[in-house]
């Protein structure tokens, strides 16, 4: 691939929700499967630094999931689990989401995933998240909890600078 | 009157301005020959990146200079930069592995 479609992610201050729209060059068929089988999703979901598990994944109406999240180093594990409210192929998953890291339950986000065709076997994924509360919202979106520990993002930082410069 | 940084950004005039002073400090005469629209109009822009400091004004001798303020700038940029790199790294990958599919489906 030649150049690399943007990520956009809009999350308008004082607002509970978010969105992530991302185009990928295959049909979308393909690209609902990416998301809806297990050995697809352990090849991309999990965080860069960490290992991911699929502890459940009942993709389909009225399902429900849990992942795990562990550290490559063995310092610590993160699970979130979900319900699944609607799965329609391969356009459309509806589910809720939440960490169990927080020192209280309850804090549950509620998603939304779209897959619109595009022309030339194209796809464009839009997904918007829905929080409680503006403050779980901004948590969600500060902690890095899920990209885990900074380390990550801190290799990367060299090459998005050159991106950025590129664009 | 508190103002809201993000809103401030959305704005194309205002982004244009900061770009312009990050580059270099401006009276507002010099500024407002960058813009088609009216000096009220570019002094209203200032007056909101001001109110939420994304820009200083700086009294030199007979002269006002507007000054960009990086820092509060690095503040709205890095708000969502580990998440934004958490997804880009997840749809690289995902990326990688429609592209695999893709190679297979085409094998058949």
């Amino acid at each position: 691939m030649l150049s690399k479609n943007a990520t956009k992610i809009t999350a308008e201050k004082g607002k509970q929700e978010f969105f992530i729209e991302r185009e990928f060059e295959a049909p979308r068929e393909l690209v609902f499967r990416a998301f809806n089988e297990p050995e697809f999703l352990l090849q991309w979901l999990g965080p860069n630094d960490m290992e991911m598990r699929i502890d459940k994944f009942d993709s389909r109406s009225g399902g429900s999931y849990r992942f795990v999240h562990s550290l490559c180093n063995g310092g610590g594990e993160f699970g979130f689990n979900g319900v699944i409210h609607e799965v329609t192929a391969p356009e459309r998953i509806i589910r809720t989401f939440e960490f169990e890291g927080l020192p209280e339950r309850g804090h549950v986000s509620l998603e939304f995933l779209t897959m619109t065709e595009l022309p030339k076997n194209r796809t464009r994924l839009h997904i918007q998240s829905v929080f409680k509360s503006v403050e779980d919202r901004d948590g969600l979106l500060q902690s890095g909890m899920e990209g885990g520990l900074n380390e990550g993002f801190r290799k990367l930082d060299e090459l998005f600078a050159n991106s950025i410069v590129n664009n | 009157m508190r103002r809201d940084v993000f809103q401030a950004i959305a704005d194309p005039t205002r982004r244009a301005i900061l770009m312009l002073i990050a580059m270099q400090a401006m009276t507002p005469n010099a500024l407002a020959e960058h813009f088609d629209t009216s000096r009220q109009a570019v002094s209203k822009h200032i007056k909101i990146l001001t109110e939420c400091q994304l820009v200083n004004q700086q009294q030199n001798g007979r002269e006002i200079y507007y000054h960009f303020n990086p820092q509060k700038m690095k503040e709205v940029a890095d708000w969502l930069a580990p998440f934004q790199k958490m997804w880009e790294e997840r749809f690289d990958r995902l990326d990688t592995l429609l592209d695999n599919l893709k190679a297979k489906e085409n094998a058949k």
